[in-house]
């Protein structure tokens, strides 16, 4: 089994460490490495709330995949790309704001997610897991999940990078220049459910858009460059997801509010020094 | 037909209201026209649609193959969260060599910024660093989008001269959409005045004594321009200068039964 895991993770083996845990880095960190640049785009495009609401509809992706045995990541990706779909629809009617359409979306995916949940009585369910992440119930599979997806949506950002970098600092430039901005926005939506559907295992439903959010904030604070805000951004999630699952491990604390933690931390540091910096 | 870029009949229905009506536009080589116009009539959609961003309801807009278009948009929402360089933004999805880069930034003046992050210039700074990023593919057409709107009224002037000066130097035609009356009325060489539909076409002093543009604008404004129009003329044209009251209305109606023909 751990044969497939790469690298890094076997300098763990050797030093004991048990097999959930090394899951849980691998998985951690995959998330990290993903959502790290997929975040730039979300904290630059202003996506957070969307985030959130796509993760709320995570829940009845889970439920339906509980109720019909369906992969509980393919019934989250269904169920996300349905929701991002459904809310394009809607903004494009213009009847109302965006923000309201996404409260209402949300908090009906949440709902009805729950009601269906209670049908599962007969199955060992474990609600807590699901919104906030626990390292015990990543396995192999997940793995497979984290790293395909991961693959999928890393390869879309660099290979769309310029394109999508462009159409965030100005849309009707973008199109002036030959980028079909619907398919760009579209597409931002689909690896944002993918990135949500692979990051419930470890960091639960309420905390992913911290995920996304946070390291790229942080990495905001360092960087003049787009490109080396994705891969700073990376890299403090990174860092963040290590220091979160070994204290997850150390305290027996859930691991997606230790993870967030851990971020937060770094989060406030790097901004004072970036504060101080300025006033010097 | 050498037309660079026309509209034909272009009508554009939104929401049970008429944005255009019936508009029929050609930019040639060389042109260099500005569409003026109240608010709300329609001058950004009828740009909207020459770009191609909207298809209109009736109605076609025909394209030169391998036209090349540099766009100027109205503004560039300089957002801090986005950290990027003049120099980056300008290479973003261009191939543009060291040199080009080099001498367009010259020409728009915008050398000692390269290095600076975007959020940090000051509007008229975006301007030029859009119109450079617009020049880099050497355009045969360049469109721009009320370029000058967040300026103040000594960057609107230097702006306007810039566009001026590119137009002099290259081998480029101009389609602008301006607010800027009083500016627009003694640099651009044909004025097209839109009110969902096209009211009036033609050479600006011309334009200000057509009876349309009057109801328009009101009859201070059509004063005012024609005065200001004047003592322009009296400087460089002294043909047309010397009995703009008497010429006025027949010239532009026989330039525009000469356009529809």
């Amino acid at each position: 089994m751990i044969t497939a895991i790469p690298t890094p993770t076997n300098i763990w083996k050797s030093l004991m460490v048990d097999d959930f845990i090394l899951r849980a880095l691998a998985a951690g960190i995959g998330v990290a490495l993903i959502a790290g640049p997929l975040g730039c785009f979300v904290v630059w495009r202003r996506m957070a709330y969307f985030g959130d609401s796509l993760a709320h509809s995570a829940l009845l992706g889970i439920a339906l995949g509980l109720l019909y045995g369906i992969n509980i990541n393919l019934g989250t990706v269904i169920i996300c790309t349905l929701f991002a779909f459904l809310l394009v629809w809607l903004q494009q009617r213009r009847v109302l704001a965006t923000d309201t359409l996404l409260g209402i979306l949300a908090h009906a995916a949440l709902s009805i997610g729950m009601v269906a949940l209670s049908f599962l009585n007969n199955v060992s369910f474990d609600l807590y897991s699901y919104l906030f992440g626990d390292i015990l119930t990543v396995r192999i599979s997940d793995l497979y999940w984290i790293y395909g997806g991961g693959l999928v949506v890393i390869g879309l950002l660099v290979f769309n990078w310029s394109s999508l970098t462009l159409m965030t600092l100005n849309e009707d430039l973008a199109r002036a220049e030959g980028v079909n901005t619907v398919w760009a926005n579209i597409l931002l939506m689909l690896l944002m459910t993918i990135v949500v559907a692979v990051s419930i295992r470890i960091v639960g439903i309420l905390l992913i858009t911290s995920m996304l959010i946070i390291p790229a904030a942080t990495a905001r604070q360092l960087v003049s460059s787009p490109e080396n805000m994705a891969i700073w951004a990376a890299i403090f999630g990174l860092i963040a997801v290590i220091a979160g699952i070994s204290g997850s491990v150390e305290f027996d604390t859930p691991s997606g509010p230790s993870i967030v933690t851990a971020a937060a931390v770094i989060f406030a540091l790097l901004s004072t020094v970036a504060a101080m910096r300025r006033r010097a | 037909m050498t037309d660079l870029l026309s509209a034909r009949g272009v009508s554009v229905y939104r929401d049970g209201k008429t944005i255009l009506e019936d508009v029929s536009l050609s930019i040639g080589e060389k042109d260099f026209i500005t569409i003026i116009g109240p608010n709300g009539a329609g001058k950004s959609m009828l740009l909207k649609c020459m770009m191609g961003f909207y298809a209109p309801s009736k109605g076609e807009v025909v394209r030169r193959a391998g036209l090349k278009i540099g766009y100027v948009p109205q503004r560039l929402v300089a957002d801090h969260t986005v950290p990027i360089r003049v120099r980056r933004f300008l290479t973003l999805r261009k191939k543009a060599s060291r040199d080009v880069l080099q001498k367009v930034a010259e020409e728009t003046a915008i050398e000692e910024i390269l290095e600076q992050p975007i959020h940090v210039l000051s509007g008229g700074e975006l301007q030029r660093v859009l119109l450079a990023r617009a020049l880099l593919d050497e355009p045969d057409l360049l469109v721009l989008d009320e370029p000058a709107q967040n300026l103040d009224v000594t960057g609107q002037l230097a702006f306007y001269k810039l566009i001026e000066q590119i137009y002099a130097e290259r081998d480029v035609s101009i389609l602008m959409v301006s607010h800027d009356l009083h500016l627009v009325m003694s640099s651009t060489r044909e004025v097209v005045c839109l009110y969902h539909h096209i009211c009036c076409h033609g050479e600006p002093n011309m334009v200000t004594r057509d009876p349309e543009f009057i109801s328009l604008f009101g009859n201070d404004m059509a004063r005012l321009m024609a005065v200001y129009n004047h003592s322009h003329d009296h400087d460089h044209d002294h043909d047309e200068g010397s009995h703009p009251h008497d010429h006025g209305h027949s010239h532009t109606h026989e330039h525009l039964e000469k356009l529809d023909g």
